[in-house]
């Protein structure tokens, strides 16, 4: 297992990486078709969303209504406000708070 | 006062709301590796060498669900291929950085940063760009090695409640996102309603699900929507 989760790093290392340096060295004359364009910049919307649904709604385990409840308030309040960190923060304590009373368990 | 200092020191103010958003989120990740039974030199490693948060989290649950080493590399790459657009955009403002620190530079891409450097009326220089990396790459290992170390501190509640992290900060990415564009909205719900219905459909696990519905749904989207602008990445 030690092994398999070192190569694991380095591969994922190896994958992530050369999206991100390749276009610094690709001097970038050759236009890309804009249908792969288009496809490139849809992709993180439908990662997040498919990220976050159905599985952040059992983030926390097994526990539907807390979990949605938290990610509806960050939603909210990053709709509001935007920025990342108030979101996040708020979501833990709101997931905090519901699961301390047992009203939500 | 020398210009590689001051560049530098704007480069660490510039990216101040980065490294706080940092802690938080590195922490979390220390703190899910420990309870997943990851050592602490492949936690530090997973950050350090990969430093892509969410691609992290995400190998991270794949793992505990028995994913395939293929399957989580396969959706490590698809999480992060968006890099390639952020680093084809700062290329084209990269006039006078020399070759050498591309690799360096490369390595250390990723959203907020490249938000970052978007904001960034004046040129770009070395000294500013390396320190704004620098700075989110530090506060992001270091934030995952306090999170395994000490996380225990933090109670039984609150590290269960840690796993809404990783959903909240998805969430936060792509709200502001879909306030600016119907688009983004569809493509995440859809791609949300699809993978939903592979997991009860059981088609497959559930990496080869999340790529499925993405990739479908992307195609969908290209298919059916209107070339606009396009929507941006921050």
């Amino acid at each position: 297992m030690n092994n398999n989760i070192i190569l694991l790093i380095f591969t994922m290392m190896v994958v992530t990486y050369l999206p991100r340096v390749i276009p610094f060295f690709v001097m970038n004359k050759k236009k890309t078709p804009e249908h792969v364009k288009q496809f490139l910049n849809y992709i993180p919307f439908a990662i997040l969303g498919a990220l976050i649904i159905p599985d952040g709604i059992n983030a926390i385990e097994g526990n539907y209504l807390v979990s949605s409840v938290s990610l509806l308030i960050a939603g909210l309040l990053a709709w509001k406000r935007g920025g990342i960190i108030l979101p996040i923060v708020v979501a833990i304590i709101v997931a905090v708070l519901m699961q301390s009373t047992d009203l939500f368990v | 006062m020398n210009k590689y200092f001051t560049d530098g020191l704007d480069g660490l103010k510039a990216g101040t709301p980065v490294i706080m958003g940092y802690f938080p989120i590195a922490i979390a990740f220390g703190i899910m590796a420990k309870t997943q039974g990851i050592s602490l030199t492949h936690t530090f490693m997973f950050s350090a060498v990969v430093f892509a948060g969410a691609s992290q989290f995400m190998a991270l649950n794949l793992m505990s669900i028995g994913t395939s080493f293929t399957g989580i590399v396969t959706a490590t790459f698809l999480m992060n291929l968006r890099h390639f657009l952020m680093s084809s955009a700062i290329n084209q403002r990269l006039h006078d950085i020399k070759k050498r620190w591309l690799p360096i530079l490369g390595f250390m891409v990723t959203d907020e940063n490249f938000a970052v450097v978007c904001t960034h009326n004046r040129k770009l220089t070395i000294s500013y760009f390396l320190s704004l990396q620098l700075s989110c790459y530090l506060a992001w290992v270091m934030g995952s090695i306090f999170g395994y170390q000490f996380g225990d501190i933090f109670p039984d509640i609150i590290k269960k409640s840690m796993n809404i992290a990783l959903y909240a900060m998805f969430v936060a990415l792509l709200i502001p996102k879909a306030k600016k564009s119907n688009q983004a909205i569809i493509l995440a719900l859809m791609a949300g309603a699809l993978n939903t219905l592979l997991g009860l459909l059981q088609i497959a696990n559930t990496s080869v699900n999340l790529i499925l519905s993405v990739i479908i749904s992307t195609s969908i989207g290209v298919l059916i929507f209107k070339k606009t602008k396009g929507i941006d990445h921050e």
